[in-house]
């Protein structure tokens, strides 16, 4: 299992558009991805389930992969939160 | 007759055309059982690989009308269309034995009951979004015929229950003069593409749909939230007259918003925004706001579902003082009770609500959920130009109290490692008689004050403002009323500090004048009348005014004073 923390960084949070660009980009990959905020985890391959959680700017969330390309789909992740300043 | 709904304003301006209405077919679901759950999951899928045909078409649509960046709520569309959850929750559903137009039902009230219940506006509007999506697929499944706003060729006026965002996208921007909506906020699609567009929207008017008529001409005003049905000839020159005005009036007045506010003699004052929320902002900056005189943080917590927590607080405090930088923030601490109702929190049960237990009298009786407020805003305190104000101050003794409970916060805070800022202030809002008339000793414990003008007025003339058979006592420039003010700002200036005023009157055009002269310092008003209000303080001498005080203040009558004004702005 791979795992990362972020700080939400783009200003309203994760919205509807950050959401989707997360969302698209884990689709894809096998293994099962999760975001946890406040206790609470949802599939991160569920647009409603991650914009469920209304997580806003500044807020900590952890995004963990468990799979054959945990480890891909971290690095996928990491890649659009720096690409597109949604979290650091 | 013309018949006449009232809603909400949210896009200014004058709309005349016929109306368009967006039916919203029947897409009601009987619950039935059925036999074969397989070939239902299969019936579901091929009408959500149609639907998702259709999105993607709207998509593309989207993208030329309005650019990638606003298409991109077609991709989220998608994925919505496509959620693992949703599909599971669906089929899991089906699996059980029910049909799929049912189990789509069931899942879709699911998700949007958990936007509905979220504590921020904009994602409870998402809920529309979901609820969107979900119809799309439910026409399909049930054979429905869905209208193709995008066959609009001539000019008109929508008239819906509500915008959904599929169906802005399919609008002809260069055919739709406006909107009119049965249910939705500020923040609703309607609203949001109204101000974009630059187009009049009026929603929440309850009725639209059951009022108006396919073809009905409409005179929409968005600025007053007013829509006329069928109006007569007199009405639709007078609008037509008023829509040419609106159109001169904001090409003239684009010049001042990046100009600071000045008068002709050069002196400067600040006009600033009143805000209920963060979305407010884009709006306020386009007008050039200076600062913001007031944000009412109420908006936080009503059609909450609870009360909202620190970090919540603290996130949309945050957020506004960020993106207003070093620019002025004046928060209203909350200001609840009177007309203004909680769904978790009964408010008292009170003969004369506006002289109970409200604003701060409420707060002192809710010292947690106060105490709360106080330390988000402390702690956003670090990420602006944050001055924090009391709302219903009558006594010198609350504003001590207020001010003590918000220094033990800070003094808690700095303990547990929280930075705040050195240079917040702390002012209070003038809006009781009493404060008014002892502002010169409040004055020496305030560092500033704010006048809302709304309850000034209404206490002061003991006419409730909510009842039309005495709103002719609502006058701004009664003579009292006047009184009060000047002592205000006098009492203020005596002391060193600065007053403001965030009532309605702030952005009176027969009030400037009068307000420029008394020395009001700071001017915060709704961000569509900022431009307004700039043009004309630019057009006046402040000298002059300030020569014309004295006389103002021995005059008897509200009428008087108003004439002495028309004939003096000449």
């Amino acid at each position: 299992m791979e795992k990362k923390t972020y700080t939400i960084t783009s200003s309203e949070g994760l919205h509807a558009r950050p959401c989707s660009l997360l969302v698209s980009a884990v689709t894809p990959f096998q293994s099962d991805v999760t975001i946890t905020y406040n206790g609470k985890k949802a599939n991160m391959k569920s647009i409603m389930g991650v914009m469920g959680m209304g997580i806003e700017s500044g807020a900590q969330v952890d995004v963990e992969a468990d799979g054959a390309d945990e480890s891909e789909a971290i690095a996928k992740v990491d890649e659009i939160m720096k690409q597109e300043s949604i979290g650091e | 007759m013309t018949n006449e709904l009232t809603g909400i304003g949210v896009s200014d301006g004058i709309a005349i055309a016929r109306a368009y209405r967006l039916e919203s077919p029947d897409l009601t679901v009987e619950k039935r059982t059925i036999d074969d759950p397989a070939s239902e999951i299969a019936r579901f899928e091929s009408a959500q690989s149609e639907a998702a045909d259709e999105l993607e078409a709207i998509r593309k649509k989207a993208e030329e009308n309005f650019g990638a960046d606003k298409a991109a709520i077609f991709g989220a569309h998608l994925l919505v269309l496509n959620d693992p959850e949703l599909l599971s929750s669906v089929k899991g559903s089906i699996e059980q034995g029910n049909n799929a137009e049912y189990a789509l039902q069931q899942a879709a009230d699911t998700f949007t009951a958990m936007f509905e219940a979220m504590d921020n506006e904009y994602m409870r509007e998402r809920a529309a979004d979901v609820r969107d999506v979900t119809k799309r697929l439910l026409a399909k499944l049930l054979g429905v015929h869905v209208s193709d706003p995008s066959s609009i060729d001539e000019e008109v006026i929508i008239v819906a229950d509500d915008l959904t965002p599929s169906a802005t996208a399919q609008l002809n921007k260069e055919f739709v003069k406006g909107f009119v909506t049965n249910i939705g906020g500020r923040t609703s699609h309607s609203a949001i593409l109204g101000r974009m567009l630059e187009i009049p929207a009026v929603v929440g008017t309850k009725s639209a749909m059951d009022a108006i008529e396919q073809g009905t001409q409409l005179v929409v005003d968005g600025t007053d939230g007013l829509v006329l049905i069928d109006p007569t000839e007199q009405a639709v020159h007078d609008y037509t007259v008023k829509q040419e005005k609106f159109q001169q009036d904001k090409e003239l007045l684009k010049r001042y918003v990046t100009e600071s506010t000045k008068t002709s003699d050069g002196q400067h004052v600040e006009v600033g925004a009143n805000i209920a929320s963060v979305d407010d902002l884009p709006l306020a900056d386009k007008n050039g706001a200076e600062g913001v005189g007031l944000f009412r943080t109420e908006f936080l917590y009503m059609g909450n579902s609870d009360w909202p927590t620190e970090e919540e607080q603290l996130e949309a405090y945050k957020a506004v003082l960020t993106a207003m930088g070093d620019r002025p923030t004046v928060v209203r601490t909350l200001d609840i009770g009177g007309d203004k109702e909680l769904d978790y929190f009964k408010t008292p049960d009170e003969m004369n609500p506006f002289l109970g237990e409200r604003a701060i009298r409420l707060c002192f009786a809710e010292p947690d959920m106060f105490r709360t407020q106080l330390r988000a805003l402390l702690r956003a305190s670090i990420h602006g130009n944050l001055k924090i104000m009391f709302p219903m101050i009558a006594t010198l003794e609350e504003f001590r109290k207020a001010k003590g409970m918000l220094l033990e916060e800070e003094e808690k805070l700095k303990a547990d490692g929280f930075a705040v800022s050195e240079s917040y202030e702390v002012g209070m809002m003038l809006e009781i008689p009493a404060a008014a008339v002892i502002a010169d000793l409040f004055a020496k414990e305030v560092d500033f004050f704010s006048i809302g003008t709304n309850d000034l007025i209404q206490y002061t003339m003991a006419a409730d403002r909510m009842n039309e058979s005495v709103s002719y006592l609502y006058q701004p420039t009664h003579p009292a009323v006047l009184r009060l003010i000047h002592n205000v700002i006098t009492a203020a200036h005596k002391e060193g500090k600065w007053a403001g005023m965030c009532g309605e009157v702030a952005g009176d055009p027969l009030a400037i004048p009068i307000l420029l002269g008394m020395g009001l310092d700071e001017f915060s008003m709704s961000p569509s009348s900022i431009l307004k209000a700039r043009s004309q303080i630019a057009g006046l001498s402040k000298a002059d005014w300030e020569g014309y005080i004295p006389e103002i203040l021995q005059m008897g009558t509200s009428e008087e004073i108003i004439r002495f004004v028309q004939d003096h702005s000449k």
